[in-house]
Formats: structure tokens, sequence, C-alpha cells
């Protein structure tokens, strides 16, 4: 060594800079800069950019030109204008596919490398280290993309077609390239951080591959099905997918945020799924009666302590649901209202009649098992909200049982339109409703937060803890309130619901 | 300047370090020894914020662990177990790229960069890739790279595992000169002579807890017991053990020498020397049998060990 009078370090480190959005940016950026620069080394990212970028719009423009050619040949010139934007799209979409590959590179792929811990080990925040990758991850593939439907626009606008596109249409299309790279790479995002190996990180990115091409397909359809594929304003049902990604993306962004944290990353050590101590974990938090997770003594101690805590772990996702049902009865009720959706029932009808009738409707409609029938239909939704839930993020449990009351609002509408009281549905509805509707926005409740949890899992919490916690809640809550009200509430209906309802319309 | 009470960390269900508690002070270096698995990478990862404790609490260069990470890792450089570099890169772009991180000026970067990779005998790498570096010599970039922001603490993992001797005695001396500087140490290592060189104090870690920490001293006079000295004279002995047993315990004894322990040799030796030359014995050497860190090493954990077995054993009859 060196050995000069000189100290070898000069003092203590500087203090790290106040937290700004500023600042945030700044060293998000830092990191930018360098992934970008390393993507750019290697020639396996290169290649496939610069060949699609300037070779493959070429080759779009040649097909869109034999293409136009052939069909006008038989007087389909439509067929051959609506591939032109159709063609675009595919010359933006393949090279942000690229992104998924730089996503996973630089996420797995740092960490397999082991050159994650040294980066986590400076004053960067999670965040920070989250917007500097994403955005790494991002910039190649989009320049790549937006060159290529560049090349591709200015060989058509100038070209051969002399092609005027809508500029919203263009606009659409670098919309929806955009959207599609965000969601790809915030999925590879959630993906590498819950793999240890890039094979593994491949294998699990068909998630997010399958339903992007699914998505094309259906685009594609679109703009060569589409009514308003000419529109000025753009094709509507464009407009409604972008808004739909942007969604997805914001959900992806909170679930990568809160995911792509140090513990996450460098606690996790092997892909093995060990369901033995996944079910055992998900037993205990299923007998949970406090936050320690002490187990019930007996079943009293699991009602009285474990439902209560279950209870109150559904923190907001109650009044949200309960709101939302509620918003949704109204916005029934006013979509009732809008002449062009009436159904101008019949005015004057005498009621009594029907009530003699009551019990041949409700084997008309629940067969000879009435309860039966009743409780599986219930619960069948229910459950079918819970499971769509868990891989939306909560986002359609809250549509799917809702929509009932959408309906409920919409029929109350017309009754009134119609002339008559709506108070004779009351009975109709709340006999069993008194049970039912609690235990229905309850379901629909820990639905929603089982989705969500994983979106902000509890601070110091693994996302897949709290998910774990969350799903022993959801089963507590169903094996203890839900299926025993859902079947309390058939009871009702099947026997008490017909009786009131007979007696105040029979009046 | 390090200061943990009862940091404890589990993954799921296991738990990886139980309840460690220590406290190093400024300019002083801890060796953290113990087998794979200990639990010695965890601690460290939560000392620089970069786990969470899931109980207990630390403080770093005054710094709370949970609550200021950002700030405990703005004072803390890291050589982590593997050394982690980007090899594509050049060692240039590499160390200005963390001097970023850490918002050393670029003026700044670039003469701490040009000084330390001086000092490591690493200048005339600069503008190689990282990819053709040796192992050695990744090894003490990614100490400059830990070095870099002039930390107070240094936690190092393995230093000089995969160097060759020149380059570890560089790092041991450039641990020695920042030690004097009142930098503060925590280093992981299997390397026992050199821990026993540089440490101030040792900490054995086992299962997750630390079964035992002292100065090498503190840790010997406790383990293997009171020092073992060995007195060789000229001649025979001749029955001269059954003279001095009155003064000191002797061990073993041969034709010319014997050992004897004695708890304190500061007063207890003069005046056995004393004796012995009034019984016209001429002594030779009279030294300390030098004990190592490794006797002290392998004797703490056989003692753990027959612990765990015999609390084993205590459960069975209870159970």
């Amino acid at each position: 060594m060196n050995t000069s009078a000189e100290p070898i370090l000069p003092a203590y480190p500087l203090e790290p800079r106040a937290p700004s959005v500023w600042q945030t940016l700044s060293n998000a950026l830092i990191i930018t800069r360098r992934e970008v620069r390393d993507s750019l080394r290697d020639w396996r990212i290169i290649a496939p950019i610069v060949i699609l970028t300037f070779a493959f719009p070429a080759l779009a423009q040649f097909v869109a030109s034999q293409f136009a050619g052939f069909v006008e040949g038989f007087g389909a010139e439509l067929i051959g204008d609506r591939m032109i934007p159709f063609l675009l799209m595919i010359v933006g979409f393949f090279p942000i596919s690229i992104s998924l590959v730089i996503a996973l590179e630089t996420f797995v792929g740092e960490k397999e490398r082991r050159s994650l811990e040294p980066l986590l080990s400076t004053p960067l925040t999670n965040t920070e280290l989250y917007i500097g990758k994403t955005l790494a991850a991002m910039l190649p593939p989009l320049v790549s993309s937006y060159g290529g439907m560049l090349v591709y626009l200015s060989s058509l606008v100038y070209g051969d077609l002399a092609w005027r596109p809508q500029p919203l249409l263009i606009a659409q299309i670098i919309l929806l390239t955009t959207v599609q790279a965000l969601v790809m790479i915030t999925g590879a995002v959630v993906v590498s951080s819950q793999t240890t190996s890039t094979r593994a990180a491949n294998l699990l990115a068909s998630f997010i591959i399958i339903p992007m091409t699914l998505l094309i397909q259906g685009e594609s359809a679109i703009m060569f099905l589409a009514p308003d594929a000419e529109s000025p304003n753009g094709i509507g049902a464009l407009w409604a997918i972008i808004t739909g990604m942007c969604v997805v993306v914001v959900l992806l962004l909170r679930v990568g945020n809160s995911i792509f944290n140090r513990e996450e990353l460098l606690g996790r050590t092997i892909d093995s799924l060990n369901l033995r101590t996944a079910f055992r974990k998900l037993g205990r938090a299923v007998r949970a009666v406090d936050e320690q997770g002490s187990l019930a003594r007996n079943l009293a101690d699991w009602y009285r302590r474990g439902i209560r805590l279950s209870l109150r772990r559904l923190g907001l996702a109650t009044p949200i649901t309960a709101a939302l049902f509620v918003g949704v009865l109204a916005a029934g009720s006013i979509f009732g209202m809008v002449s062009d959706w009436q159904l101008n029932l019949p005015r004057g009808l005498d009621l009594s009649g029907v009530a003699g009738n009551l019990d041949a409707y409700a084997s008309m409609f629940f067969g000879g098992e009435v309860v039966s029938t009743i409780f599986w239909q219930n619960t069948r939704i229910l459950m079918g909200a819970t499971l769509l839930g868990m891989f939306t993020f909560g986002s359609l449990a809250l549509v799917l049982t809702p929509a009932v009351y959408f309906i409920l609002g919409y029929v109350v509408s017309q009754v009134m339109l119609a002339g008559y009281n709506p108070a004779f549905l009351a009975p109709a509805i709340l006999t069993h409703g008194v049970v039912e509707i609690p235990v229905i926005v309850l379901a629909t409740a820990a639905a929603l937060r089982l989705g969500a949890v994983v979106t902000r899992p509890p601070k110091g919490s693994t996302v897949g803890f709290a998910w774990t916690v969350a799903l022993g809640d959801t089963i507590k809550l169903w094996i203890g309130l839900i299926l025993p009200g859902l079947l309390l509430a058939a009871l009702i209906e099947a026997y008490v619901t017909p009786v009131v309802v007979a007696a105040v319309i029979g009046g | 300047m390090i200061e943990a009470h009862e940091l404890t960390k589990y993954y799921d269900d296991f738990r990886a370090v139980d309840a460690v508690s220590m406290d190093i002070p400024s300019g002083e270096v801890l060796a953290l020894l113990g087998p794979n698995g200990a639990g010695k990478t965890t601690t460290v990862r939560m000392l620089t914020s970069i786990l969470a404790p899931s109980s207990g609490w630390a403080k770093v260069a005054g710094y709370d662990v949970a609550r200021q990470p950002e700030q405990v890792r703005a004072h803390v450089g890291v050589l982590t177990e593997q050394h982690g570099l980007y090899e594509r890169m050049k060692a240039m772009e590499y160390l200005d790229f963390f001097g970023q991180l850490y918002h050393l000026p670029a003026s700044e970067r670039r003469q701490r960069t040009l000084n330390l990779m001086e000092r490591f005998d690493l200048s005339f790498a600069l503008d190689k890739r990282l990819g053709e570096y040796s192992k050695g010599m990744k090894q003490k970039l990614a100490l400059v790279r830990a070095m870099l922001h002039s930390p107070p603490v240094l936690l190092l993992d393995e230093p000089t595992s995969a160097m060759d001797p020149q380059s570890a005695k560089q790092v041991r001396d450039a641990i020695v000169e920042l030690q004097r500087d009142q930098r503060t140490f925590l280093i992981t290592t299997h390397n026992l002579t050199e821990a026993q060189q540089l440490a101030n104090r040792i900490a054995i870690i086992r299962h997750g807890r630390i079964i035992a920490s002292g100065s090498f001293d503190e840790l010997a006079r406790r383990f293997t017991g009171v020092p073992l000295m060995e007195l060789r004279v000229r001649g025979e002995l001749n029955g001269l053990a059954g003279d001095i047993g009155d003064m000191v315990s002797v061990e073993e004894a041969g034709g010319n020498w014997l050992r004897y322990r004695v708890h304190d040799p500061e007063t207890t030796n003069p005046q056995l020397i004393r004796k012995m030359t009034a019984l016209g014995v001429d002594i030779i050497t009279l030294a300390p049998l030098t004990q190592t860190l490794e006797e002290i090493y392998l004797q703490v954990v056989k003692e753990d060990e027959a612990a765990a077995r015999q609390k084993g054993k205590d459960s069975e009859h209870l159970g």
C-alpha cells in the first residue's frame, strides 16, 4: 500500500439531503442513467432495439402497401385502411416487449449477480430505487418504440400510400404503447421481487405476456371492427382500454412500490413452495385471536376475540363497501330515470293477486330445494367475488356484488315511475335482507381487503405475511359469520319473507 | 458508535438472530465470529438498515436503524459478502456512480477515487472493465467503494477472504490506520488470526445468539482458564515441582521444564524467580504459553454445544 502521510479518508460524510420530490427524482435518475448506459452496452439488448426501430417498420410499411394494393383489387379498401393503424400499434408494441426482458434482467438479474446489496446499502430510499429502475427498464424500449412508429408513420405519410391519419388515433396508439410498457414493467417488478432467479422470473413472466397478448388481439379486433374507427375523436373502446390500463398501472405501481423493498428483495432466498408450512401458517392465522397471533382457547374465545379481531382488521374496507352499495343503489335509481332506459311497466295492477302465487313463483325460481338453492346462489356469488378480488387487487369484488344493488335501484325507480308505492318491495327485500345485506357487505369488504392488502401491506410486514393474515381473516369471517348468516338469510327468505310479503300485499 | 439491544430477526418462524446486544465505541474494532448460518450477515444487514429488526433496537452513528434508515446508510460503509460489482463498468465510472449516490461533488468523487485506488495499488486498473479484475482486485475495489463516502462506521464481511497475503496486509493496515482515525469497525470473518490481530473485542455468535464476547484476554481467561506459564531451567528439575507447589499449580513437568497456571503472574512470578535463584536453579526462560483465538473459539463452541445438549436432556427429563 502507498503509505503517504495523508489520511486515508477525509472527514466524516456529508449528511443525506432533505427529502423532496426533486431530490427523489434526482436520486432515481442516477440509477436510471447507470442502468440505461449498462443496457446500451449489451448487444443482446441493442441488436433487437435497432432492428425493431429501423428494419421492422420498413417491413411493416412494405406489408401495408402490398396488402392495401391486394385488397383494393377486390374493392375492400376498408380492410387495407384499417390494417395501417393496426400495424402501427404492432410496430410500437414489439420494441416495448423488450422492456419486460430488461425489467426482469435489472431486478432479478441484479439480485442473482449479488450486485443489489451494495446498492441497497446506499442512502437511497426504496421509492428512489424503484423509480430509477422502472425508468431504466422503460426508456430504451419506449424510445425504440416511438422511433419505430415515427419511421413507419413517416414512410406512410410521405410514401406512396400518402396516408393521412386522425391525430387522435395516433395519440391513442402512442398512449396505448406507453401504458402497455408501464403495465409490463410494473408487472415485472412484482414478478421479480417474488423470485430469486432469472429462470423463475422468465417462467412467471407468462402471467404478464399472455394477458398482454390477449389484450393486443382485442385491441386489433377493435381497430378493425369499431364503428367509430374513423372518428376524429379516436376509438371509444380504445379510450376505455387506456383508462382501464391506467388504473392497472396505478395498482401495480402501488404493489411494486410496496414490495420493492430491501426486506422483500433480500429476505427471500429460495423459490420453493412449502405447502405444509403455508397451510400451517394459514391455520394459525384462522385460529388467531390477537395481533400477536395467540391461538383461540375454545370456540367461544374464537368467536369473542378472533372474529372481533378480523372485523377490526377490515378497517376502511367495510365503510367503503357499505358506501359503495348505497351509491350503486342510488346510481341504479338515477339510471332508471333516463327515458331511454325505462321499462314503462304497466300501471294500475292489482298486486293482491300476486300474493297468492308467491309459492309458485318461488318454486319457479328456486325449484323444490328453496333454502339450499338460495344459500348456494348467494354463496357462489360471494365466493366468486372473493376469488376475483384476489386477482384484481380487490377491484372486481366491488363490481360483482354491488351490481345486484344497481339492478335493485333500477327496479325501484321503474316501480315508482309506474305509479306504485315502492314500499311494498321493502318486506320482500328487508325481511331476510336484515341478515343478508350486512353479510354481503361483510363478505365484499373481506374480498376487497384480501385483494388490496398486497398493494399496501401493513408497516413492517411482508406481502406474503400480510396476505396470509388477510386470507386467514377472510376464512375466519366466512366460517364464523358469512356462511351461518347466508344460511339464516336463506331460511328467512324461504319461510318468512313470503309470509310477510303476502301479508303486506294481500293486506 | 454502534449500539444494539436485544436485536432479533425472524424469517417467518425461523429466528435468524436472537437478542443480540453490543456496544462498540468509536475507534474500536469488533470481530464477529461464528460458523456459516450463525446470523452474522443478518446482523450486519440489520445494522445497515437493509433488514428491519423483528424486535429490539440498534443505533449506528447515533441514528436508529429502524426509524432513520437513510441516515444510517449514509454513515456506514459496507463490504458485502459478495462484492457484487457491475462487471461492464470501469472502476472510475463505478466509483463515480456510488459517489453520486452519496452526493459527493464531482471533483471530490474524482479525488477520493484516485487517492483510494492508489492506496490499494489499483491505479493501474482504473480504466479496466471490472469483469477483467482478478478476485482480489474486485475485493479491494469493493472495499474502496465502502470507504468512498468516508463513513465513520465500516461493516466489513470477510474483508480479506479472496486476497493474496500482500493485499490482505494492505487491507489490515488500512483498517488499523482508520481505527486510529476513530472509525469504528464491525468485521465478520472466519480468519481467526486476522480477527485476533485487528479486533479490540471479539463476539462469537452461534444459532443467532452471542455466546461469548470480550477482549481476547478476557475470552482466553474465561474459556481456557488462567494463563499457562512455561519455565525452562539449565539442567534437571529434580523434584523442584514439589518445592514450588505451594506457590503455583503445576500442570505438567518434563526433564528441564514445567508448566504451571498462576492467577496473578505479576506478583507470583517474581517471587518464584527469587525462590528458584535461592535454590541455585538457573532459569533459561519463563514465558506464557501462547493461546490462539482458534483454541478459544473451539472451546467456546464446544461449551455451547455441551450446554445445548444438557438443556435438551433436561427438557427430555421434564417431558
